[in-house]
């Protein structure tokens, strides 16, 4: 059945394509960025789940890269070991944790201190407040990640295809990631503008957030090779677990629930023509 | 509802209760054995969708109260605690915000169905006029409920839409302060809003009594539009209908639940999922989707207060529908003419839909002018007009008669093998 959807939905993007290139209309709703690259996420579809060994890894790289600008304020270091998520051991959280400081208090003293985190403590922020962050950042605020795949879309179609594109794709938002991250390319022209990066997957086309990924940037315990593509893929894996961390429970309640009200329903109907069969 | 007891009960208990409250006498008479006619087709199945819908937006509702926090610095984190702390809260969460969406599926397809059969004809114009106010009331609740999680669209769409209010002359401004709590969108604003979304659907309950209430004094309309003759007409409320409803209740369910297991997120807007931030305008800003056609209509007018009136306007206009149709025949099925209309007003409401989902400018802006003219017209001077022109098609004598002869038709057909 995917097949066919995926087969129906090729054909619809490659429609919606052929015809906004024949009637010049431009595709992003922004002004021309690239839509995303379509990766399949093992997370996509009704049966889809995150890949637990994808997402350890995306982990990694977040911490030790993407950490040093973002927050992810809402994500616990525990969400880390819970079903459904990356799923390390508590031992392993714990320990994780325990690499951070958190600022706690007051004591008896009236005094803030630092102490290690603890499980339930939410990921730190590397930046005080949002001013802080900005100024660190050359005037530009690294969004906070914990919904960045569900605030963003990958891709944009034009009215008359997109509400279908999108119900079988969805937004796109891991995929923006993605693409976002490895789309840094040298700009056209050779042109400059002080502070800011060309990437063609930007609602702008140029951003303030340096190429954040090179080839072995992380070194990942499963052995799996560091290349930008598998950090990438990863990290992004990563954010859509945190922008949706209760994706496999609610998919799971929400196929015994169809399983339910669909057998539910068909007796229903037998009944209602049992009852109306006599009549007239 | 009938006051007095007037069945015999053999359980002393319910027979003690019913001689001095007779509520299980009104239970039998009007939920069980109510006279219904048996031709209603799955269009009338709607009210009983939409008043599951209203008990579980209340019941989700309730629930996502016990852990919202209705304060500009916490509203969105406190909603993003239910959908990743609270038990099942990502689906209670989802199944209110879909829900939503899906109570307005029912509404549209149930309002539609009245124009289609002319529902709203004598003698259920009042009927029609409690349904006008719910539709209101519902309109209302929503909008104030989507500004309740505190996300850019959230803010900004509130910002938007009571911004409106500015346009009426002399008092606008102070309307506007008047309606935010001060000078601009804020946590009193947030406040009064929640507290109203909660306010709301208790009187959108006590509506929909009004609505059943004049329902059962008119009885069910039907799809042929000729009033109920004889007891051959109708069949008892339960099973009959209890059961059918109850079914298509399901099946909606299941479309319902489809999204919100499978595609939560896709009827909403990815912007608000992002905190409300006073100082960076979303580059669209652009309500939920029920609210498009209206939206559409808004923005077709040049003028700010014009727009505002035309906006009220196609909504409070169907109040008076009832006297703007002059055609005594109900039912579109024998009124081809105003069939062709009504089909075409389906386009166009679905067209300005379209459009108010548009940036508001260049062609959309034109199409939204002729959809709004033609959404008036429709009303304004097709319909009063084609009441006198129009000759419809002959009517069955009876309700019993049209189904007599479908069956007959039926059976004919199945006599004759199929080539
Ligand atoms: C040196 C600091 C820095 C690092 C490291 C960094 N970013 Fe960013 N990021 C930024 C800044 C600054 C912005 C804001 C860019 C703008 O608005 O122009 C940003 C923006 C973003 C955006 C939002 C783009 C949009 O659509 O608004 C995403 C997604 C993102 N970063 C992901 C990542 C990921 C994933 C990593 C880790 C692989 C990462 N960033 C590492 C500084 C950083
Ligand atoms: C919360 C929202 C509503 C609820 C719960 C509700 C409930 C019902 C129910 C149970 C019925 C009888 C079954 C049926 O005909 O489907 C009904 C009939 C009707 N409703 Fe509603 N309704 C709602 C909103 C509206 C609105 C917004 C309108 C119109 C503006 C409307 C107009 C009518 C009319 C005209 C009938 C009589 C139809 C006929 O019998 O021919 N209703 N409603």
């Amino acid at each position: 059945m995917s097949k066919t959807m995926n087969k129906i939905v090729k054909f619809l993007t490659t429609a919606a394509l052929a015809t906004t290139l024949a009637s010049g209309i431009t595709l992003a709703a922004g002004g021309g960025n690239k839509l995303a690259k379509d990766i399949d996420f093992s997370f996509e579809g009704i049966f889809g789940k995150y890949d637990r060994a994808q997402l350890q890894r995306g982990y990694l790289v977040y911490k030790e890269v993407c950490a040093a600008c973002h927050s992810m304020r809402l994500v616990s270091f525990r969400n880390l070991s819970q079903p459904g998520g990356p799923e390390f051991s508590e031992e392993q959280v714990k320990a994780i944790a325990a690499g951070f400081e958190v600022t706690d208090g007051p004591n008896e003293d009236g005094e803030m201190f630092q102490r290690p985190a603890v499980p339930a403590d939410r990921f730190p922020s590397p930046f005080a407040n949002v001013e802080a962050a900005t100024s660190a950042n050359g005037g530009a605020y690294p969004p906070d990640l914990s919904l960045v795949t569900k605030s963003r879309e990958g891709w944009h179609f034009p009215w008359y295809v997109s509400p279908f594109i999108k119900l079988v794709k969805g937004g796109g938002g891991a995929e923006y990631v993605y693409s976002l991250l490895i789309g840094y390319e040298d700009p056209p022209h050779g042109e400059e503008k002080e502070g800011l990066h060309y990437n063609p997957y930007f609602s702008t086309q140029w951003l303030a957030m340096p190429n954040p990924l090179n080839e072995d940037a992380v070194e990942y315990a499963d052995g799996t090779k560091a290349s930008v593509d598998q950090m990438a893929r990863d990290v992004s894996a990563f954010m859509a677990w945190a922008s949706e961390p209760k994706m496999e429970e609610r998919k799971r309640t929400g196929f015994f629930i169809m399983i339910y009200l669909g057998i539910l329903s068909v007796l229903m109907f037998l009944v209602k023509k049992k009852i109306w069969r006599d009549l007239h | 509802m009938s006051g007095h007891s007037s069945y015999e009960f053999s359980n002393p208990v319910v027979k003690w209760l019913d001689s001095r409250l007779p509520i299980v006498t009104m239970v039998k008479a009007q939920a069980m054995d109510f006279p219904t006619p048996k031709n209603l087709n799955y269009w009338w199945t709607f009210g009983g969708i939409l008043a599951t819908m209203l008990v579980i937006q209340l019941i989700t509702g309730i629930v996502l109260v016990m852990h919202y926090t209705p304060h500009v610095d916490m509203a969105f984190d406190s909603v993003e605690h239910i959908r990743r702390d609270v038990n099942y809260g990502n689906i209670i969460q989802k199944l209110h915000a879909n829900g939503a969406s899906f109570f307005f599926i029912a509404v549209y397809i149930h309002m539609f169905r009245g124009l289609y059969y002319g529902s709203y004809k004598a003698p259920r114009e009042v009927l029609w006029m409690i349904g006008v106010a719910i539709f209101l009331a519902m309109m209302a609740t929503g909008f104030m409920g989507y500004v309740l999680p505190w996300g850019q669209m959230s803010f900004w769409g509130a910002k938007v839409i009571t911004n409106l209010f500015s346009a009426i002359p002399f008092f606008g401004e102070a309307i506007v302060t008047w309606l935010w709590g001060g000078f601009s969108v804020d946590n009193a604003t947030l406040q009064r809003f929640f507290s109203l979304h909660y306010l709301l659907p208790f009187v959108l309950c006590a509506l929909v009594f009004l609505h059943v209430w004049a329902l059962h004094v008119s009885g069910n309309g039907n799809p042929v539009g000729v009033e109920v003759k004889s007891g051959q007409d109708t069949v008892s409320f339960h099973p009959y209908y209890t059961m059918k409803d109850l079914f298509a209740i399901l099946v909606f369910l299941l479309f319902l639940f489809g999204f919100v297991f499978f595609s939560p997120d896709y009827l909403g807007h990815p912007i608000n999922y992002v905190e409300a931030n006073p100082l960076v305008t979303p580059a669209h800003i652009v309500p939920e989707w029920y609210y498009l056609p209206f939206y559409a209509i808004l923005r077709s007018i040049p003028d700010k207060l014009l727009g505002v009136v035309a906006m009220f306007a196609s909504i409070l206009i169907l109040f008076i529908l009832p006297w703007l149709d002059t055609s005594k025949v109900r039912s579109a099925t024998y009124r081809p003419r105003y069939r062709q209309l009504f089909w075409i007003l389906v386009v166009v409401c679905l067209g300005l839909g379209v459009c108010g989902a548009q940036p508001a400018e260049g062609g959309w802006v034109i199409a939204s002018r002729i959809l709004t003219a033609w959404y008036f017209l429709h009303f304004l001077v097709f319909l009063p007009l084609l009441g006198l022109f129009e000759t419809p098609k002959p009517l069955p004598s009876s309700i019993s008669e049209s189904v007599l002869a479908k069956q007959a038709a039926k059976s004919t057909a199945a006599a004759q093998p199929a080539e």
